[in-house]
């Protein structure tokens, strides 16, 4: 780790800046005795720019070493994650399918696995269904990549999620850790899966009744799941309250907002658009029309003025016909 | 406390027997060729999967540079009037992360599942075994150049599926040998997603 040509060199910067100090504390003592005045004020310039590049290269010089060491120990750190990956694949595929069979609460701690390997994973297929829905919604995005955008929803409604209810369960005084939590609510995000990948396979675009179905059914479960081992590490009512709402709350609305802001926005803004795309296209140039197209469309255009003009004339023709035989009548 | 002593002792202007490792005095042209040559057996050893050490032992990360590169090209959407807007299609910078930070998220996971495997080894298996894919993607854009028929959609479909079954079959025929045997199945699933991805991004290019 400590690679001893850096240690070396670090000495010698040490070194040279003492040096520095050395020089920079005597001198002044020197000069003020031996001619006091403008000289003096001179050195006293130099020497604080000397000082001012030892500090400031000691500052840059220390700064990188920092940040060098923590690009290496986050290589090295992989062997403090690793035993939060320590689990077989049956165990994987078991917690998979207990995240929606929510438990009958009792007196009994339900356990709850320091796992990370199955939540990554989910969210990783959650991003990767996100893609798949946004691809097939034809969901487009401002400034941004459908990549990032689903890679930083997933992300952030994981650990974020994970923090809050984190905070909320430390001031509500449940007995669970953030790594607990982190791992209840990425296995959670398993039923929400479900939901969307069958929202995006079945697409029924002007039914929202299946989507609400699934919701109510794996999004319901799933929270239940977490409600259950939430009560069964609570004590107070209100507590329990509190933090069950906010998790069922979180993990219910945020699957109604993956299924809504990426999916059927799209479709009903369109709809009110009279099927006109959301995103402006690029207008039609008038080399892709065909050129008999224009043609009726100039025909239509004119026989549609022709008829105005003709009305128009007959009505003018009427009223005079109308006002000469008036003018008769008042003559005769 | 003796120990054998051992080792070849070479200085400049020595004839040596080793011919290979002596690049200095050969032409540029052999040398470039040579490494070329180097890249084009690994991409036969990834059409042709068997059990192989050559991906592992000599690894390097110009096939899946190429690899990359190409395939950004290919992949890359037009933009319309508006640059903010894409087109929907991948830029350029978006198949890259996706290739690079996707391997590397595959091997992070391999190496915590407890992997006896390098970081760089496992990058370079990745980068290699997408050929297959690639080699759907120039498939895919010769079929796109006709008029799209849902028959050419099925066959481009097809070719995909294929591609990305025989990727992913590839990059575990590597890969596999590595791991606990308990845990293949939870090394390959985020090798699946991987190669699933790309291959979503390669049918969903029109």
């Amino acid at each position: 780790m400590a690679d001893p040509s850096s240690w070396n060199s670090q000495n010698m910067s040490d070194k040279s800046a003492v040096i520095d100090l050395g020089e920079l504390e005597n001198e002044p003592d020197i000069d003020a005795a031996a001619e006091p005045g403008p000289t003096s004020k001179k050195s006293f310039g130099d020497d604080m720019r000397q000082r001012l590049t030892g500090n400031v290269t000691e500052m840059l010089w220390n700064s990188g070493k920092t940040q060098a060491k923590k690009a290496w120990s986050l290589y090295g750190n992989i062997d403090i994650l690793r035993p939060y990956f320590d689990v077989e694949p049956h165990e994987v595929r078991q917690r998979l399918l207990f995240s929606l069979l929510p438990q009958k609460p009792s007196d009994q701690k339900q356990r709850v696995p320091r796992e990370l390997y199955g939540p990554l994973m989910v969210v990783f297929t959650m991003i990767a269904l996100l893609l798949f829905q946004m691809k097939t919604a034809e969901h487009k995005v401002e400034e941004g990549t459908l990549m990032g955008t689903a890679f930083g929803v997933c992300f952030t409604y994981w650990i974020g999620g994970a923090v809050f209810v984190w905070v909320l369960s430390y001031i509500s005084n449940v007995h669970i850790a953030l790594l607990q939590i982190m791992s209840m609510m990425g296995y959670g995000l398993f039923g929400p899966c479900i939901v969307l990948f069958l929202s995006t396979i079945i697409h029924t675009s002007h039914d929202h009744l299946f989507f609400y179905s699934m919701w109510a059914i794996f999004g319901g479960l799933s929270s239940l799941r977490m409600i259950s081992i939430i009560l069964s590490r609570t004590q107070g009512q209100s507590q329990r309250l509190l933090v069950c709402g906010v998790l069922a709350a979180l993990h219910l609305l945020f699957l109604i907002y993956l299924h809504f802001a990426y999916h059927q926005i799209v479709e009903e803004l369109s709809e009110v658009f009279d099927s006109k795309p959301v995103v402006q296209q690029p207008e039609a140039k008038l080399d892709d029309i065909p050129a008999t197209k224009i043609a009726e469309s100039v025909k239509s255009v004119v026989e549609h003025a022709q008829n105005i003009v003709k009305r128009a004339v007959n009505d003018t023709l009427v009223v005079t016909r109308l006002g000469t035989n008036n003018t008769h009548a008042v003559q005769a | 406390m003796m120990s054998p002593l051992e080792g070849d002792i070479s200085a400049p202007g020595l004839k040596t027997d080793d011919d290979e490792f002596n690049t200095l005095d050969e032409p540029v042209k052999d040398t470039i060729l040579r490494d070329l040559k180097a890249v084009g057996i690994k991409f036969w050893h990834v059409l042709y999967p068997k059990q192989s050490k050559t991906l592992l032992k000599e690894w390097d990360l110009w096939g899946p540079l190429v690899l990359c590169v190409f395939m950004a090209m290919m992949l890359e959407g037009s933009h319309g009037e508006s640059d903010k807007v894409s087109d929907g299609g991948p830029q350029f910078a978006e198949v890259f992360v996706i290739y690079w930070v996707g391997a590397m998220v595959v091997t992070l996971n391999t190496k915590l599942l407890g992997g006896n495997i390098s970081f760089f080894q496992s990058i370079c298996v990745l980068g290699y075994c997408v050929c297959p894919l690639t080699v759907s993607l120039i498939i895919c854009r010769l079929i796109l150049i006709a008029q799209q028929t849902t028959p050419l959609f099925v066959i481009r479909f097809i070719v995909v599926v294929v591609a990305f079954a025989w990727s992913t079959f590839a990059s575990t025929a590597f890969l596999a040998e590595s791991q606990p045997s308990k845990k293949k199945a939870l090394a390959v699933y985020p090798i699946f997603l991987f190669y699933f991805v790309i291959s979503w991004l390669i049918i969903s290019h029109t």
